[in-house]
């Protein structure tokens, strides 16, 4: 018997009953289109952690200074003032994983330009920074190593501290007033967007490191940094290089109790891959959920398959009566038990698609429909099919004839 | 004349629990090429058991079984089905067709099951049809046609794929007499060409019509007439 006929037998057999095999459908349409709505969301939010992957940059070590003890209160991590421009040096000359690195240091207070004045955070730093975290600059000039060794009053202003001061004026050679000290604006940095944490990247001003530790940073040591980035020379040199760093830093620090470092190293990647794994976590959370209306669905049909070899008991001998081997009638009840759930995945992927399209621009959302995603809901539909349908199909062809054409 | 059936010593006992009901003791006979056989008795006699197992639906506990010489008692449901499909055409009381489906597509049934392609299927079809006198209601539903013109279709159908044997169980058992006498006549004439039937019945008019009767009671035959 060839394929086509029995597509048109069961095709007839669903259109039969409209109402029902629509009905029947109906769990598996909204399984498939959950399951592609979740997908999109999930995949959506997996782009938008590797896009800040990307706007990081994934070989990134931050070395932050330790606590301090002081009247037997610990400050938090970073309260202490440990490291030093000398060590930004070590580390770069001494650590051979360690492809270059760039002090910060960090202070808030607020920028005047004219009558507009805009509070944000103020870094001092090294030309290094803008390599370790490709960030170049949309308009102007990046600072060199002379502004820094020269501890020129120049300034990079990020995209949102140029908006707020300047508005649509080019702010490129006008002057800006930062704790009340003139700098230079030299140039505006490319947009960087949210952190992962969600903060502002744009929503900073960028001074070299001795402008910033001379005049903007009370210190006792003009030589502290307030934290340093260090670039490895590739992600799978990431950890040897963060063993070079502490090591090299407990020697230069003479740290004798390992437990009780003056210093902390953080990998930034890490803290990107348990952000994504929550994220991954939650696109298989919704998955499962998917997934279990699919096998509530599937059972919607193997119950109205049942039902349709109970009703057709009597076509089943027929056609057995007039030659159609028990493979034919298994065939025949499969295709149909299969054409369901695959005319039901159909819809569903469709509304699915439809579902992530408007969540995208209700929430603001940012939801990616994968071919894979289309594919898997596809084929699962069928397999769904295949599985629910074995049984009721396996009934009807186990009938024997007689009995069969003797069913009222 | 060549022998299209032949039983030898056909038992059928069915198992019903601990109890043993025998059907059919012990049932020989044959059925030459082109004959005409009602086959009679009352209900519980084993004539429809023995129906079952010419159709090929059943099989024999013990005996032989030769369809054109073929020895079914030992093939299994694959083969009998195709045995069913190119040696049998069945007519039912009931005529047994499937709704919502056109006359020509029942029709067409069998030739499907043989794997034939479309467009040879609905040649056959359309002649099988027009033998019965059923030209120009190919296209009607089983619903919109009176019990006489569906059992037509079915014989149409029991005649398409050129069957050796047409079985026909109480084939007027739906009909009132006027439209009866029309079947027995078609049956008559299909037999006049050549077309062996064995045809099931309790009423004796009916049986009239063949050549040959053969009488069951308590699973024995007790006459066999011609």
């Amino acid at each position: 018997m060839d394929f086509l006929q029995t597509l048109k037998i069961a095709l007839r057999a669903l259109r039969t009953n409209k109402m029902r095999s629509f009905l029947t459908m109906l769990g598996i349409i909204i399984g498939i289109a959950a399951v592609i709505a979740m997908m999109a969301v999930g995949s959506g939010a997996s782009y938008v952690i590797s896009q800040q992957i990307a706007s990081i940059g994934s070989n990134i070590i931050l070395v932050l200074p330790g606590s301090t003890t002081s009247g037997g209160m610990r400050s938090g991590s970073g309260g202490a003032q440990t490291l030093t421009s000398d060590d930004v040096k070590a580390i770069m000359s001494e650590c051979p994983s360690v492809e270059t690195s760039a002090p910060v240091v960090r202070s808030s207070g607020l920028a005047v330009y004219g009558n507009m004045n805009w509070s944000t955070v103020i870094m001092g730093t090294t030309p290094e920074m803008f390599d370790i975290r490709e960030w170049g600059v949309s308009s102007g000039r990046s600072f060199g190593q002379q502004d820094v060794d020269g501890a020129a009053k120049v300034c990079l202003l990020g995209q949102t501290v140029a908006e707020n001061l300047f508005g649509a004026v080019d702010p490129v050679g006008k002057i800006i007033r930062l704790k009340k000290i003139p700098f230079t604006v030299i140039g505006v940095l490319d947009r960087k967007g949210q952190s992962p944490q969600g903060q502002d990247q744009d929503d900073s001003i960028f001074v070299p490191l001795r402008t910033a530790q001379r005049n903007l940073v009370r210190s006792n040591h003009t030589n502290m940094v307030g934290a340093v980035m260090v670039k490895a020379r590739s992600e799978a040199l990431l950890a040897k290089a963060e063993e070079e760093i502490n090591s090299l830093l407990k020697q230069r620090h003479r740290i004798t109790n390992a437990k009780d470092p003056d210093f902390s190293t953080r990998n930034l990647s890490e803290i990107l891959a348990v952000a994504e794994q929550s994220s991954k976590a939650m696109s298989l959370l919704l998955g499962a959920v998917a997934s279990i209306s699919l096998i509530v669905g599937g059972i919607g049909i193997m119950n109205i398959m049942l039902v349709s070899v109970t009703e057709r008991t009597r076509e089943i001998g027929i056609r057995m009566a007039i030659g159609a081997r028990k493979n034919d009638i298994l065939l025949q009840f499969m295709t149909e038990a299969v054409l369901l759930t695959m005319i039901g995945g159909l819809i569903g992927i469709a509304l699915g698609a439809i579902g992530a399209t408007v969540v995208s621009r209700i929430l603001s959302w940012p939801t990616l429909i994968s071919i894979q995603s289309i594919t898997i809901a596809f084929f699962f539909s069928g397999a769904v099919g295949i599985f629910f349908g074995f049984y009721p199909a396996r009934i009807a062809a186990g009938l024997n004839p007689i009995d069969a054409l003797r069913y009222e | 004349m060549p022998t299209v059936i032949s039983l030898t010593d056909i038992r059928r006992v069915f198992i019903m629990g601990e109890q043993q009901f025998e059907a059919l003791k012990g049932v020989s006979f044959s059925v030459g090429e082109g004959e005409f056989v009602a086959i009679m008795g009352a209900s519980g006699s084993g004539k429809s058991t023995c129906m079952n197992l010419l159709g090929c639906l059943d099989r024999p506990t013990s005996g032989v079984y030769l369809l054109d010489s073929l020895d079914v008692g030992g093939m299994d449901t694959n083969q009998l089905a195709d045995i069913r499909n190119k040696k049998l055409g069945f007519v039912f009381q009931g005529f047994n067709l499937l709704a919502r489906t056109p006359a020509v597509e029942n029709v067409e049934l069998p030739l499907v099951y043989a794997g034939l392609h479309a467009k040879e299927r609905r040649a056959k079809a359309l002649a099988a049809m027009e033998r019965v006198g059923l030209a120009g209601k190919e296209e009607n539903h089983p619903s919109q046609l009176s019990g006489g013109q569906q059992q037509r279709v079915a014989i149409a159908r029991a005649l398409v794929n050129n069957p050796a044997v047409i079985l026909a169980d109480e084939p007027t058992g739906n009909l009132d007499s006027a439209t009866s006498e029309e079947i027995m006549n078609l049956f008559t004439s299909l037999n006049k060409l050549g077309i062996t039937i064995i045809m099931v019945t309790h009423e004796a008019d009916v049986a009239a019509y063949a050549g040959r009767r053969i009488t069951f009671r308590d699973g024995l035959i007790i006459g066999d007439t011609k």
